[in-house]
């Protein structure tokens, strides 16, 4: 158990739903659930779901933490914004989904090889390195995560499409050894740790 | 008035019925067969010079008894409005040209299915008699209201402020009633966000400041007799006096009690006094008054509450338990969560519901009390253990998974159970004794009477379900099958305080109907304003006792040697009386076993080698009348084969309309009446029903005439089956065509 963890389980003692309305995104809202079921019957990835919107929050209330923020359902979801078109209570369920998936990051118990969370965080060490994506060190970032074998494997795998985008101009080689960023790489860099430095200080988490 | 009967006929012209038919031979029909002295036909009879042409004839020429051949009786009903005269119609225009095609070939019984129903208005009015108001009516307007809740005081308030004098009687020594032991109530304003003032004490102060209202307390009824306008009751006093008052109408908001929660021991009601009911929790809101709520075993604040939901409720498989929805008990449930959140936000609360109901506003109250962090859990609740601690177990549905929760109180929602009195049919199930009389069983009555009634059919209300006292709940909410009498409020069915004001207002508007029809001699409802009342011939009465026993609404009574005995301000006019009476001694003014069965007489029917079959439908005027003339209006086309009578209740039908039918060669007999039973939707409640057992037993009568028992079909139609009637009438002709032709024509 990381020391975040630890310290919210000691902070909130029993009292999950609280945790949840003063550290996750729009947790708030977790309280107005009627559970009426329509966003687990509006979403189009609800079977891949382990515990749909619904059951999520109603595990909040019952204060199941660790079955909660263990879970990979709400690494599952994909921004359709079903749920929160249909939630007759206005939901905003995307969101609650995303900031549980976050919270569970930060306090370092989410599901390891979830390849969302993977994704996620090769894509945030990518765009805040220069303020700007780099297409190709992203593909070749995601290729490579499971190790060299797997990375050559999938890139040979991928071969005729990369060259088919080359000839098109679709992807740019010189990414590699020249990517241009922002022109205030740094000045973006102190705004990311500040930003976080606020985030953490409210929440109580120790970074 | 019978010497100066002068019988005058209209044809109209209007609407098509010129193009289609042949207006002068109906004049001839009207003249030679119908006996018409005065025969006239006109373009267009609704209109305004139509209309001063009847009226002239009244007026001047002394016509008493007015056949209109022209629309259905249900249409231009206005126009064709004419005092002191009897008035027949002819339904030619939705009975005939709309609802036959206009084709040559069916052009003759077209023309047939017209001469007949000019032949049957004139038949009718020839039975009629020009009907006069009741002379035995009473004018008393005061008006009874039985229990001083909220129902009541509202109901007499409404009834003053419309210029009413009330008396209230109640039988406690207050008034306010629940609501008055509430600490606050569910909010019935904006915002619907949190429990407000009951207001009850402001209420209280007005009803007794009221010059019009004067309150009984400490008082219940003894006994009540007579009819709307002219009820006399006894009241008892706490000090064994007792006064004799008259009344106009009354009011029924005796109420109800809560369910005994003592049956519920499996949730730990009786094992713990930290398990409490919701009348409980609000003796303990008030004590604390805003503070913080304690529990009854040692007075420690409660930190953490329970409500578990529908306790004994909903429960169909449980004699002992109650089997529908008290409908308040969801939003009674937040209300009190909040007590505890509104005083201390950090008291555990959690509602344990199957199915939350807050219907209307209820939803803003029920967001409010999520914003304030009451819990809501889905579940179906097995226990509480009593261990120390109050363990509630419960299956979470969501979740799927048996688990528990400890708190420490339990708040059980019990429910109402009405105050209506003696289950009178209960009371009054019939035993035979030796000489072959009914009597009934005294030992069956339970409860204690609320009215006290002197009616034949027993002291209360009937109930409808559940003990609830019945009301016409799909029609005419607050009209009871006693007439005169309104109940209201959670005697009638289960609600709140919100729902219980409004009925209250309901309830008086019906008990000033009927007292001010009760005035002028008239009915009150549904057929309010008929003058017409049942008047029977004693000579030939037998005694037999089937009118008394088979009147819906109990208004017929027996005198002391044993004969019927009418109140005419009881009854709705239904006939019921007079579809039961086996020796027809029974009849109104302007409808008789007569009126019909001349009507029917009256058909032409053709020999059985003309293959031209007769099918008479006798059609509830409230439903199914209205059905076939829609089916009209849509140029629904049925067989040409069929003449309808529309009866006013399908229970006033007598059994010699259907085998005069027979014998005069009638090929099938179909009779459409409401919907009966628990669901019904008879206008008087039991008629439909009567008429649907009286029915089933004619198969012998059939028997006897070598007639096969399916030419006399019963069926339940509702308003809506403007479709399915033309088909049963289409279905009816083919199974004549199948089982072959009567022997009976002539």
């Amino acid at each position: 158990m990381s020391n975040s963890n630890a310290a919210m389980v000691e902070k909130y003692r029993n009292n999950f739903l609280k945790e949840v309305e003063a550290n996750v995104e729009e947790g708030d809202w977790v309280k107005m659930c009627m559970q009426c079921g329509v966003c687990a019957g509006s979403c189009p990835l609800g079977n891949a779901w382990d515990h749909p919107p619904q059951e999520i929050f109603m595990m909040i209330r019952a204060g199941k933490r660790e079955d909660v923020l263990t879970s990979d359902s709400m690494w599952m979801c994909t921004s359709c914004y079903n749920c929160i078109v249909r939630c007759p209570r206005e939901l905003p369920i995307t969101h609650i989904m995303h900031g549980l998936a976050n919270y569970a990051h930060r306090l370092g118990i989410a599901p390891k090889m979830n390849p969302t969370r993977r994704f996620a965080k090769i894509f945030w060490d990518n765009v805040t390195k220069t303020g700007r994506a780099n297409e190709l060190k992203l593909s070749i970032s995601l290729y490579f995560m499971d190790g060299i074998v797997a990375g050559i494997k999938q890139g040979l795998e991928m071969l005729p499409m990369g060259l088919d985008m080359l000839k098109t101009k679709r992807l740019d080689p010189m990414c590699l050894i020249s990517h241009t960023g922002i022109k205030d790489t740094k000045g973006l860099h102190a705004m990311l740790k500040k930003a976080r430095e606020i985030e953490d200080k409210r929440k109580g988490l120790a970074s | 008035m019978a010497d100066e009967k002068k019988l005058a006929a209209y044809i109209c012209k209007g609407c098509g019925l010129g193009d289609r038919l042949d207006t002068p031979q109906l004049m001839t029909i009207a003249e030679r067969e119908g006996k018409c002295q005065v025969v006239k036909e006109h373009d267009f009879l609704c209109s305004a010079e139509g209309v001063a042409m009847i009226r002239a004839d009244i007026e001047s020429d002394g016509v008493t008894h007015v056949a209109i051949c022209a629309c259905s009786r249900r249409a231009k009903v206005e126009a064709f409005n004419f005092n002191n005269v009897a008035v027949s119609r002819g339904n030619l225009r939705e009975g005939v040209i709309w609802s036959q095609p206009d084709t040559e070939e069916r052009r003759e019984v077209t023309q047939e299915m017209a001469d007949d129903y000019v032949r049957m208005a004139c038949a009718e009015i020839k039975a009629m008699r020009v009907p006069e108001p009741n002379p035995n009516h009473g004018s008393n307007k005061r008006i009874l209201i039985v229990g001083g809740g909220i129902s009541g005081m509202t109901a007499a308030l409404e009834s003053a402020k419309a210029g009413y004098e009330v008396l209230l009687v109640e039988k406690t020594g207050v008034l306010g009633g629940w609501a008055a032991k509430l600490y606050k109530r569910v909010p019935d304003v904006e915002p619907f966000d949190g429990p407000v003032d009951t207001g009850i004490d402001a209420l209280i102060d007005v009803v007794n400041g009221n010059s019009k209202i004067s309150v009984h307390l400490n008082s219940t009824l003894s006994r009540t007799s007579g009819a709307p306008g002219q009820f006399s009751v006894d009241i008892s006093q706490e000090s064994g006096a007792t006064i004799t008052e008259n009344i106009g109408a009354i009011i029924q908001a005796s109420g109800s009690e809560v369910f005994d929660a003592t049956k519920l021991d499996n949730l730990g009601y009786g094992k713990s006094p930290d398990v409490i009911d919701q009348v409980q929790l609000e003796e303990l809101a008030k004590a604390a008054n805003g503070g913080a709520i304690k529990r009854p075993s040692d007075g420690k604040e409660v930190t953490s509450v329970a409500f578990v939901q529908c306790a004994g409720q909903r429960n169909p498989f449980d004699d002992n338990m109650l089997d529908y929805c008290s409908g308040h008990c969801c939003n009674t449930a937040m209300k009190q969560a909040m007590y505890f959140k509104d005083a201390n936000p950090e008291v555990d609360t959690n509602i344990l519901y199957h199915d939350l109901r807050t219907p209307g506003n209820g939803e803003d109250f029920y967001r409010s009390a999520q914003q304030k962090g009451v819990t809501f859990t889905k579940g179906f609740v097995k226990d509480v253990v009593v261990n120390g601690s109050l363990n509630v177990n419960f299956k979470d549905a969501i979740l799927d998974e048996v688990t528990s929760m400890e708190a420490d109180l339990v708040v059980l929602a019990t429910g109402q159970v009405p105050n209506s009195g003696v289950d009178i049919e209960a009371a009054a199930a019939p035993v035979e004794d030796e000489k072959g009389d009914e009597q009934t069983v005294a030992a069956k009555e339970e409860g204690v009477s609320v009215l006290n009634l002197t009616y034949r059919q027993g002291k209360d209300l009937p109930h409808l379900s559940h003990g609830f006292a019945d009301s016409h709940f799909i029609c005419f909410p607050y009209e009871s099958r006693r007439t005169g009498i309104y109940p209201c409020g959670p005697v009638r069915r289960p609600m709140d305080i919100s729902q219980a004001i409004e009925d209250a207002t309901g309830a008086a508007l019906k008990a000033i109907q009927a007292v001010e029809n009760a005035e002028l001699g008239r009915a009150a409802h549904p057929r309010s304003g008929d003058l017409s009342f049942p008047s029977f011939r004693k000579e030939g009465c037998t005694q037999c006792k089937r009118c008394t026993v088979e009147c819906p609404f109990g208004a017929i009574d027996e005198d002391e040697e044993r004969y019927p005995q009418f109140n005419e301000g009881r009854c709705r006019r239904c006939g019921t009386c007079m579809g039961a009476c086996p020796v027809r001694v029974i009849s109104f003014d302007n409808y008789s076993v007569e009126t019909v069965g001349s009507q029917l007489k009256a058909v032409d029917v053709p020999d059985e080698f003309e293959e031209k079959p007769r099918v008479l439908v006798l059609a509830c005027e409230n439903d199914a009348y209205p059905a076939l003339d829609m089916a009209g209006m849509n140029r629904r086309e049925y067989s040409a084969f069929v003449r309808v009578i529309p009866v006013r209740c399908l229970g006033s039908v007598n059994t010699i309309w259907v085998s005069d039918a027979m014998n005069s060669g009638y090929d099938a007999v179909l009779l459409m009446g409401c919907k009966r039973g628990d669901e019904y939707q008879c206008h008087f409640v039991k008629g439909s029903e009567i008429a649907h057992t009286r029915m089933s037993k004619i198969g012998d009568t059939l028997e006897q005439l070598n007639l096969e028992a399916e030419r006399v079909q019963t069926f339940e139609i509702a308003i809506t089956d403007v479709d399915r009637v033309p088909q049963l009438i289409d279905e009816a002709v083919k199974m004549v065509d199948e089982i072959g032709m009567s022997p009976f024509k002539f």
